[in-house]
């Protein structure tokens, strides 16, 4: 076990329980000087515990925490920053109602005469954002910048409070690739100042292209550190799930053009949302449909499902002419879609999972033709059942599930309805990586049974492995469509890539 | 322009405007003697809206201002009636009954985790009550520093007078405005407003804030009080009926947003003007009920409100690219 004194942060023999469960087992955890460590692990396994047991938001039941060498415990995550302890989560914790510079320097506002010196608190503020590449008005309100730049800014906060450890859990959950390259840059540069760093995510390839070592925890055991240049993939994913998957992610496409065409939406489009699109939609396809984040992907599904009128354009399924003019309209033509974030748009957290998942079913029935409730307990064991939703019983709330299996039951939601075309938005977003296999398997299943999907995902790997055809988009536009043997991650980088050059130029 | 000053903006354009208006129509009312009377006569409402702007900001409610007053209106009567003491020393002694009343408020919001709405719906039930214990009938305050404070003024060149209490008011509102925007308390308000749980990861001592900012409101009530008292020269428990409810016009006249987080203490000033110029205007015209300035006053707060609406879905939209 190391103990070396270039460690700046080392946690031995944590222990945790809640009542009925045993969140962490006595695991050590080593930081190094310089480095950016990976903590990873299912949902579940114990990140997030471990995390606020070093941050002191829970007091850890054993073990110790060594800050440069000496013994810490901290009381509450205050008490921790000012350890040296900082920690940014993905839900930026700053006030969007303050202005820039106020949120850099609250609760230690430099002054003069008792009086808060602005002008002085302001050049400070950009001196230290400066160091951040980002130079900003500071006195505007943080609200009026991007998720993106007030992420920056509370790893500018944190670190000037702290200044020893920085926590970064989940940071990219938000951001685009251009973001995510300008956040890695800053990680980098902090790492080179021998800051230690600890980096939370659920996206594997940041993992490997900014981490130095691996932490990997599996049910509230340490499962294993390693350094990243000696993990690869398959190996780091076993460790994560106890079990190989047969293959990460494979591509089971075959054919590309089976089916009848069914779909067609010509000059499709919404002004300021998304630019008229023409878009065919087979029998048996899956269209994905990639872009960076604001590019207009999920305007795109809005515009499709009515929940959002299109403005331009016509819409025929199987020759006929559709008014797809409201999300009712559409259900009624056997649409569904599962919205991006299931918290807001998807799931009703207090209902109970058979209540979740019969919801569109008796939206589209009416509400003076119930379901009984024996076809409602049918439906509901048959789809927890077939997806395999993991839940004690179905009169569990759902806000209880694990984000991957409230994704499963708003799939089933829509499965109950049969639709037709069914449209997902980031349907593997925020789910661990054992679920995210299961769901590309259901989709691939949905596609054999000859329903037409349109996905939407920022995960290129993914859309490879699933897609008939994947519809580029930049600008809110769609700018590009590949089919067939071009469908690689390699192919789909470039069309993001080219047009984003178009635009540069 | 930023956004944030766009409902103070608006609001000091509406004023100006209206002002204009009814200079054009009665153009005495350009006189500094008009100017004088809209300070003294919405002294009391003034003070008090100040302390009510802090409690917004924060994202809470003060009910109890009100009851407050005429508690404190009562008490100063009874006390002078009833004993020796100076006025000034019964002035310090209710404005400290205030201002633990108001920190008894935030303690109780902050510590039961109760809604500032109901805290001070109680609180108000309770000031209101104690005024009645003090004395069910409208005392008169005859006590000769009572004349002596009312005497005194400045006065300004055309006639009009700055009298103590409207000068009062705007000292007042000058401090208001130095806390807001030059203290840490003042940020820390925003900060509560903005979000209590974020406020408090970042570090805000939520607790001894709100405590503070509803002491500040009790004091202030408590000064709204005495102000009250030397302008009608007595106290009546029935007084001040609903003087909360026009504190709160004011403030959201002003700009502040009633969701707490953003606003200017020197919007409520202006908003306390328009409402003082609509009750003038009226005044002037004679033929009209004075019911005309709640039904003016209402469709005003309902137009700040649906403004209000407006910017907030604007800066949802309007966020700038990376």
């Amino acid at each position: 076990m190391q103990t070396s004194s270039d460690n700046i942060l080392s946690a031995v023999r944590i222990e945790k329980g809640f009542p009925g469960t045993k969140a962490l087992d006595k695991v050590d955890f080593h930081l190094r000087r310089g480095e950016v460590h990976a903590l990873l692990g299912e949902n579940g396994a114990g990140k997030s515990t471990l995390i606020k047991c070093l941050t002191g938001a829970y007091r850890r039941d054993g073990g110790s925490i060594l800050l440069d060498g000496a013994e810490v415990d901290p009381r509450d995550t205050f008490d921790a920053q000012r350890l040296g302890i900082g920690t940014v989560y993905q839900e930026v914790n700053l006030l969007p109602n303050l202005t820039v510079a106020e949120n850099l320097f609250l609760g230690r506002q430099p002054r003069r005469f008792g009086m808060v010196d602005t002008r002085t608190m302001n050049r400070k503020a950009r001196e230290l954002l400066a160091e951040y590449e980002l130079d900003l008005d500071v006195t505007r309100d943080l609200a009026s910048y991007s998720v993106a730049i007030q992420q920056v800014v509370a790893i500018a906060r944190a670190v000037d409070l702290s200044g020893k450890v920085l926590i970064l859990d989940e940071p990219t959950a938000s951001l685009d690739a251009h973001e995510v390259a300008m956040l890695f840059r800053i990680v980098r540069r902090l790492k080179a100042r021998g800051l230690g760093i600890i980096f939370i995510t659920h996206f594997l390839e940041q993992v490997y292209e900014i981490s130095d070592r691996i932490t990997v925890l599996r049910n509230g055991q340490l499962v294993g550190t390693r350094d990243t240049s000696d993990l690869n993939r398959r190996d780091l994913i076993a460790m994560m799930i106890g079990r190989e998957l047969a293959a990460e992610i494979h591509s089971t496409r075959t054919e590309t053009t089976e089916g009848r065409l069914r779909y067609r939406f010509r000059n499709y489009g919404r002004r300021g949302r998304i630019n008229p699109f023409d878009l065919d939609v087979r029998a048996g396809e899956v269209v994905g449909i990639a872009g960076l984040l604001g590019s207009g992907r999920t305007e795109t599904a809005e515009v499709l499902f009515g929940a959002r009128r299109a403005d331009s354009g016509s819409a025929e399924i199987d020759g006929q002419s559709v008014d797809l003019s409201s999300p009712r309209a559409a259900i009624r033509k056997k649409f569904g879609f599962c919205p991006e974030d299931r918290k807001t748009a998807g799931i009703v957290g207090d209902l109970s999972v058979r209540e979740n998942i019969v919801l569109a079913l008796q939206a589209r029935r009416g509400w003076t033709r119930p379901i009984s409730r024996a076809e409602q307990n049918r439906l509901a064991d048959h789809y927890i059942r077939a997806l395999d939703i993991r839940t004690a019983d179905r009169e569990k709330p759902i806000r209880l599930l694990s984000g991957g299996n409230q994704q499963k039951a708003i799939l089933a939601r829509w499965l109950a309805t049969e639709p037709e075309f069914l449209i997902l938005d980031e349907p593997t977003r925020g789910i661990d990586v054992g679920a995210h296999a299961e769901i590309v398997r259901l989709i691939e299943s949905l596609r054999e049974k000859g329903l037409s999907l349109i996905v939407i995902s920022s995960e290129i790997e993914e859309l490879v492995a699933y897609s008939t055809r994947v519809v580029v988009l930049r600008d809110r536009s769609h700018v590009a469509e590949l089919g067939g043997d071009r469908i690689t991650a390699h192919q789909i980088v470039e069309a993001i890539a080219a047009a984003n050059q178009r635009e540069a130029s | 322009m930023k956004q944030k000053y766009l409902p103070l903006t608006a609001t000091i354009l509406i004023f100006l405007l209206s002002y204009a208006l009814c200079i054009a129509q009665y153009p005495n009312m350009l006189s500094t003697r008009v100017i004088g009377n809209l300070l003294t006569d919405n002294a009391f409402l003034g003070i008090a809206a100040v302390g009510m702007t802090f409690v917004i900001l924060s994202g809470g409610i003060d009910l109890s201002i009100g009851a407050v007053i005429a508690f404190t209106g009562v008490f100063l009567a009874v006390v002078l009636e009833q004993t020796s003491i100076h006025p000034l020393a019964a002035f310090a002694l209710v404005l400290v009954i205030t201002t633990l009343f108001g920190a008894l408020m935030g303690a109780i919001i902050h510590h039961l985790e109760m809604p500032a709405f109901i805290v001070t719906l109680a609180g108000m039930f309770l000031a209101r009550g104690m005024a009645f214990v003090l004395s069910i009938d409208s005392v008169p305050i005859k006590h000769p520093f009572y004349a002596t404070l009312k005497s005194l003024y400045f006065k300004l060149p055309g006639g009009g007078r700055i009298t103590l209490i409207g000068g009062l008011m705007m000292l007042v509102f000058a401090a208001g405005i130095l806390i807001a925007h030059r203290t840490r308390f003042g940020t820390n308000v925003y900060a509560l407003g903005g979000g209590t749980a974020t406020a408090k990861l970042m570090g805000v001592p939520v607790a001894s804030t709100t405590v503070r900012i509803y002491a500040l409101s009790g004091l202030l009530a408590g000064l709204s009080g005495i102000v009250f008292s030397l302008y009608t020269s007595a106290g009546y428990s029935l007084a001040a009926v609903g003087v909360e409810l026009d504190a709160i016009t004011a403030v959201v006249i002003g700009g502040t947003l009633l969701t707490g987080g953003s606003g200017f203490v020197a919007g409520t000033l202006v908003g306390i003007f328009i409402q003082g110029l609509i009750q003038t205007y009226i005044t002037f015209d004679g033929t009209l009920s004075s019911w005309w300035t709640k039904i003016l006053i209402g469709l005003l707060l309902f137009a700040f409100i649906l403004l209000q609406k407006g910017i907030i879905r604007l800066s949802r939209n309007g966020r700038q690219p990376a």
